[in-house]
Formats: C-alpha cells, sequence, structure tokens
C-alpha cells in the first residue's frame, strides 16, 4: 500500500473547497481524511452537519483515543488541538494556540507525518494565513506527498501561497482536480 | 532531523522513567504526541541539543526541572470557558448542592485558576459559596501561584464577561475584578473559601470525600490506563450520588468504572455517581 492516510489543512473559505473534494469521495474509499478546518469555538457540530448532507463518505468529529479508520473524514474539534499518536488513533490537547489557531493544522501535520512517514499525503487549501506552511515542509522531509490548492483559484490565497513559499509542494492543483488527484491514489493504493 | 524516530522513542521513555524514578512526577502514562512536543519545545528553548543532555541536566539540576515541570504542564484555560458547560452546571447541579449543609467541592488540574472563580462566582450567586470549601489542585506550583492570586490579563476580561453572560451570570461581570494598569485583580472574597494545593493525579491518591469534582480538559493528556486509574480515584473520592463534571470532548466510555456513572448531562459530560 503506497498511502494510508490524507491530512487536509483549510481556513477562511473552507466550506466550498472541503464540499467540492469531499462529495466526490466513495463511502468505501480506502484512506482516512484527517481535516484541521479552523473555526469559531461557538460552533459545536453544524459543519460536519452540513457536509454530511452532501457526501456519501461518512463525515465525524475526531474523538480522542479514538482509532484511525480509512474510509472516514475526521474533523478537529473547535478549540482543540488534533494529534495523531504511534498507535494511530488520535489525542486532543488544549496547548496554547500555534499560528494563532487552535486546532493548528502545523500540530496535526507535524504528528502525523512522525506515524505516517512517507505514507501520507499533506493538503492545503484556501485560507487568509499562514497554518500549515511548517506541516507541509515536514511532510515533504519525511517523504510524503504534498499538494496545495492553486492560489489564484481559492477563495482566500494566502494559506496555500505560504505552503508553495516553502518550495515543500509538490502539486498546485484546483479543488476539482485535487478529488480527482485523491481518487487515482486510491486505486493505486487498493 | 537528528535523530531516527524509533531512538527518538526509546529516549524519551528513558527520559521520563528517569525523571518518575529520582523525583516522582509521572508523566510516563501521558499521550505521547503531545508530551514529545512539550519536550522537544522545551529543549529548542533551552538549547539542549539531545533528549540524553536534557536527561542528564535534568537529573543533575532540580532548578531545571522545576522550570521543566512548569513549562511542560501549563494547561491553558479561560474563565466560564463552554460556557452552555457552567450554564447546566448551575441548572443540573447546583440546585442539588444546595441541599446540603456543607459542600466540598474539588477542582482537579486547576492550571492557572480561571475555571476555580468561575465555579466561585456561581456558587456565589446562588448564596451557596459561604458554606463551600473548594479544593483547587494542580501538578503545576507555578501555575498555582498564579490561581493564588487570581491576577489576569484586562485584555482578556471583554472574552470572559461574554462568556459570562453566555454562562447565565446575574450581575455585571465586572463587579467581580477591579483593574490597574493592564491588569484584572478579582475580588479577594471569592479566595476565602478556595483552598489551593499541589496535587499529582498520577501518584496521589483521594484525600477527602466531594460532592462535585471538575476535572476538565485534563484526561485527555492521559493515556487509557491512567485514565481509568484517575476515574477510579474520583469514584472513591465522591459522595454517594456525588457529581463528576468532565471537559466536553471527554467522556467515561472506555472507563471500567462507568457502569458505577450515570449522564445528567451527555453533551455537557456531567455525571452522577450511582454505584
Amino acid at each position: 500500500m503506497q498511502y494510508e492516510a490524507v491530512v487536509i489543512g483549510v481556513s477562511a473559505g473552507g466550506l466550498r473547497a472541503l464540499s467540492e473534494i469531499l462529495n466526490g469521495l466513495p463511502e468505501n474509499y480506502p484512506l482516512p481524511l484527517i481535516v484541521i478546518q479552523h473555526r469559531s469555538k461557538e460552533e459545536r457540530t453544524l459543519l460536519e452537519e452540513v457536509l454530511q448532507a452532501k457526501c456519501a463518505i461518512s463525515i465525524k468529529q475526531a474523538d480522542e483515543k479514538e482509532t484511525i479508520k480509512g474510509g472516514t473524514v475526521y474533523f478537529a474539534p473547535p478549540d482543540y488541538h488534533l494529534l495523531v499518536e504511534r498507535d494511530h488513533s488520535f489525542s486532543l490537547t488544549c496547548d496554547e494556540p500555534v499560528n494563532f489557531s487552535r486546532p493548528s493544522i502545523d500540530l496535526l501535520f507535524e504528528t502525523a507525518s512522525e506515524v505516517y512517514k512517507d505514507k501520507l499525503v499533506g493538503v492545503i487549501l484556501t485560507g487568509a494565513n499562514s497554518d500549515g506552511a511548517a506541516g507541509i515542509q515536514a511532510i515533504q522531509q519525511r517523504g510524503g506527498l504534498t499538494i496545495a490548492q492553486d492560489p489564484e483559484t481559492s477563495h482566500f490565497p494566502d494559506m496555500p501561497r505560504a505552503a508553495i513559499d516553502t518550495g515543500s509542494v509538490q502539486h498546485i492543483l484546483t479543488a476539482p482536480a485535487i478529488k480527482y488527484f485523491l481518487l487515482d491514489l486510491a486505486k493505486k493504493t487498493v | 532531523m537528528n535523530n531516527s524516530p524509533a531512538t527518538d522513542n526509546e529516549e524519551l521513555r528513558e527520559l521520563l522513567e528517569s525523571i518518575r524514578f529520582v523525583y516522582g512526577y509521572d508523566f510516563t502514562d501521558y499521550a505521547e504526541a503531545s508530551i514529545r512536543r512539550r519536550v522537544r519545545h522545551f529543549m529548542s528553548a533551552n538549547n539542549f541539543s539531545s533528549i540524553r543532555a536534557l536527561n542528564k541536566t535534568l537529573l543533575e539540576e532540580e532548578v531545571v526541572l522545576e522550570q521543566f515541570i512548569q513549562e511542560t504542564t501549563v494547561n491553558v484555560t479561560e474563565m466560564f470557558r463552554d460556557p452552555s458547560f457552567y450554564k447546566s452546571l448551575q441548572e443540573n447541579v447546583f440546585q442539588r448542592l444546595a441541599t446540603y449543609p456543607f459542600i466540598k467541592i474539588w477542582i482537579a488540574g486547576s492550571s492557572t485558576g480561571e475555571e476555580v472563580y468561575s465555579v466561585a462566582i456561581f456558587l456565589q450567586e446562588r448564596g451557596l459559596l459561604e458554606r463551600s470549601v473548594i479544593y483547587a489542585t494542580d501538578i503545576n506550583q507555578k501555575a498555582l501561584q498564579t490561581a493564588k492570586e487570581g491576577i489576569y490579563h484586562l485584555k482578556k476580561m471583554k472574552s470572559y464577561t461574554s462568556n459570562y453572560m453566555k454562562a447565565g451570570g446575574q450581575r455585571s461581570f465586572s463587579d467581580y475584578y477591579v483593574s490597574q494598569y493592564d491588569a484584572a485583580l478579582l475580588d479577594r472574597s471569592l479566595r476565602q473559601n478556595i483552598v489551593f494545593s499541589a496535587h499529582n493525579l498520577a501518584a496521589d491518591k483521594s484525600f477527602n470525600e466531594f460532592q462535585l469534582i471538575c476535572c476538565r480538559n485534563v484526561l485527555i493528556y492521559f493515556n487509557q490506563q491512567l485514565q481509568n486509574k484517575v476515574i477510579d480515584l474520583f469514584y472513591e473520592s465522591l459522595c454517594p450520588f456525588g457529581f463528576l463534571a468532565l471537559g466536553n470532548k471527554e467522556s467515561l466510555l472506555f472507563a471500567e468504572s462507568r457502569k458505577n456513572f450515570e449522564e445528567v448531562d451527555r453533551k455537557e459530560r456531567i455525571f452522577i455517581k450511582t454505584g
């Protein structure tokens, strides 16, 4: 198996980009997708519900100690950092925000890349900050695959641009192209 | 990337084992990804080139160990964090607490004290603070000191005021503090019935019996085994029909003693000891 997990970091403008990508994935998509979407801490589960209504693949908020499985999209709960443990389970923390963000994309990407190493795919989508740039570097340095949404077609270009500026992004794609890329990846994976 | 991850993990384990052996602080059952990150953070902030070097210094210099504990165990918190939780606490728990002549509450992992004062304020608004004692405990001495002082950044008061109102506060939040320069000093009378004390959930035992234990966003830092141990400790420390309040992503789902608790508010993670 070539890849074992996909991590996605997304901020402002995320709902649209995420629906464009996730609604094309089948229920039995073999890889787990782990998503950090920056959002208000008051909003508890609305995003998951809105996306689930449009998508075949199952979407849920990650629980602490939950074992990571394929065919599932996991979202970080608002106001917690989401980390990947060596036994392929999640942990949550209330540590200080990183890049003014909790959850932080960098933190998920860094811990996931330590566990999945070269079997990890990292994706940075639309956003108005630079969280995830260090995380993308970490994934690339451990031999993983890195993708950024094309800033030209991103609702907010700053975040994908910051990732691209690190020199660690291998593929720059539109949201629909990212969907097809992930679908192809799965074919190679099975 | 200096070391291979495998060596890194072994060295981390060794470090945590030796801290436990020499000083009694037990981090060996902490969730690993987070403790590893905190150790790395401490290393880069204090110019340690390897875990081995850090290990050696920690064992030789207790001052550095104290600093290590302070920097690796601070839990970031706020007043009335999750306002809906405090609303439920008042509606579902305080009403029952009011039937006791003397109320004992344990806030475990009280960190820098924001949650302790939040509970104290709502007890006071219900006329219960005078006959309550709140035990606020934490492993981190420096955080306890901050908690005792009850002085926070003035700029945080805006969001605390908004949280307070959403949580069902009955007064003007500004009644609870005086501001000086950029600091807000919480009303001293809130502190009268609070006992601040060091307690290590991973190693220490039950020390009293309580009608309410709040331990929010602490268990997420522990592995399954330690979580179970701590929940057992809470079980032993609660009176019959005592309440246990956890953080909103924490549950008793995997706890062996879960059958001894019933849910009072599923969403806000408030439980009652029934068994």
